[in-house]
């Protein structure tokens, strides 16, 4: 079996035993050989470890950063799809409020225009009617008159002057419209 | 040296030495399969090299010294940490049975770089006002630091490096002394008591037992003494960089 200090084995030959924390120059000399191959090693392993690790931890962050990317587009685009929603929404409730007043004013100047007519044609009627109505008045009063005195002459049984006959009827006339503005 | 006369071999090999030798082979090969050519989509393999890789880079270097710093000082202290793990296993693989760490040269190299590196930190960063802001501590009233400095001279100066050494170093040779005691006496139980029909013997199931469960514990001391050494190499040379001590 190996030991850990084969300088304390010297005690069974005699010689005085060296102390274990004082080293060996060759211990020294074969750990600082040691230390330098190792050291080498890792002047070489240790660059190509953290390119290693550097490149991948950009890969991840590059590939984090296109997702993020990625993301904000969609979300961009969704938020102008919705804004365009909104704003043909809003177009489309324009043009509706637009329609409706429309027609509304339509309604209203047709009516108007109705209207004018209709008051247009009852005063052209009344016109008419009032215009007949003295043609009638002139005609009845022409006609009255004459089988008045027709009647007179044939009463009277003799011709009277046509000046005075006029005078007559028309006295007589107006005596009738007195006489009727005095009933009422 | 030098106790032993003028006889000492300076290039003398001995089983620990090539103990040393074959550890950090065998660590430097793996890690090369692992790492020659890294991909960014890791293998298996190198997907666990660069878990214990990665470890020791992040969690030992880089949170304690930061990322620029921490890249700076991170191949030695990598290769503190790896040759002490590799030299600290094989006091544990069977046919090796001892840790390339357990006797004082290497324990004592190692410290040593850490002492330099440190050391070298502090005069790099603040010449001049390293040494002052080591041994007098500001806001320390003046007679104090009749007291305090030597009191820093020796924690800092001192103390480290041979803490350092003597921690590794004891762990080490305490585990191996232990792994000795139960296998030694197993075999004696076994070879010299029961094979003879002394009962008393059975004891060495006993013995074999705690040798194994001391094998993993020393699995844990031989992990966790160079993440200590490691750790406080890292930690010396931030407390170096520091601005304010």
């Amino acid at each position: 079996m190996q030991l850990a200090f084969p300088v304390v084995m010297a005690d069974e030959h005699g010689e005085a035993s060296p102390n274990p924390l004082i080293p060996a120059i060759y211990d020294i000399v074969w750990s600082a050989v040691v230390f330098a191959i190792v050291l080498v090693f890792f002047l070489w392993l240790v660059p190509k470890l953290n390119k290693a690790l550097d490149a991948r931890r950009d890969a991840i962050e590059g590939a984090l950063e296109r997702a993020e990317a990625a993301e904000a587009k969609a979300k961009a685009s969704v938020e102008e799809n919705a804004a365009i929603l909104a704003e043909a929404r809003a177009e489309a409730s324009q043009i509706r409020e637009k329609a409706r007043a429309e027609g509304a004013q339509i309604l209203a100047e047709l009516k108007v225009a109705a209207q004018e007519e209709a008051d247009r044609v009852g005063a052209t009627a009344r016109a008419q009617i009032e215009a007949e109505r003295q043609a009638a008045v002139q005609s009845l009063r022409q006609e009255v008159g004459v089988l008045a005195l027709d009647l007179s002459e044939k009463v009277v049984g003799e011709s009277l002057d046509e000046q005075r006959a006029a005078g007559i009827v028309d006295r007589f006339l107006a005596d009738l419209e007195a006489e009727e503005a005095g009933r009422r | 040296m030098g106790l032993t006369g003028a006889e000492e071999p300076i290039f003398g090999l001995n089983r620990i030495m090539l103990i040393r030798f074959l550890a950090v082979a065998v660590m430097m090969l793996i890690l090369w399969l692992a790492v020659r050519n890294m991909r960014i989509v890791p293998t298996r393999f190198q997907a666990g090299a660069e878990f214990l890789l990665g470890f020791v880079r992040q969690n030992v270097i880089i949170d304690t010294l930061g990322e620029k710093d921490g890249r700076r000082f991170m191949p030695v202290l990598m290769a503190m940490f790896f040759g002490i793990l590799a030299m600290n296993i094989t006091g544990i693989i069977p046919g090796l049975n001892i840790a390339g760490t357990s006797v004082i040269g290497m324990p004592l190299v190692l410290a040593l770089v850490a002492y330099v590196l440190f050391i070298y930190a502090g005069l790099k960063k603040h010449p001049g006002a390293f040494l002052k802001n080591s041994l007098f501590p500001s806001g320390v009233p003046l007679p104090i630091y009749i007291i305090v400095t030597p009191i820093e001279f020796l924690s800092t100066f001192v103390l480290r490096p041979v803490t350092l050494a003597l921690r590794l170093l004891m762990n080490m040779v305490a585990g191996h002394l232990l792994l000795v005691l139960c296998f030694a006496a197993t075999h004696f139980f076994f070879l010299s008591m029961l094979a003879y029909g002394d009962f008393l013997g059975l004891l060495g199931i006993g013995t074999l037992a705690f040798g194994l469960a001391f094998t993993l514990f020393e699995i844990l001391v031989a992990v966790l003494q160079a993440y200590v050494f490691t750790y406080l190499a890292a930690v010396y040379i931030q407390l170096a960089l520091a601005d304010e001590h």
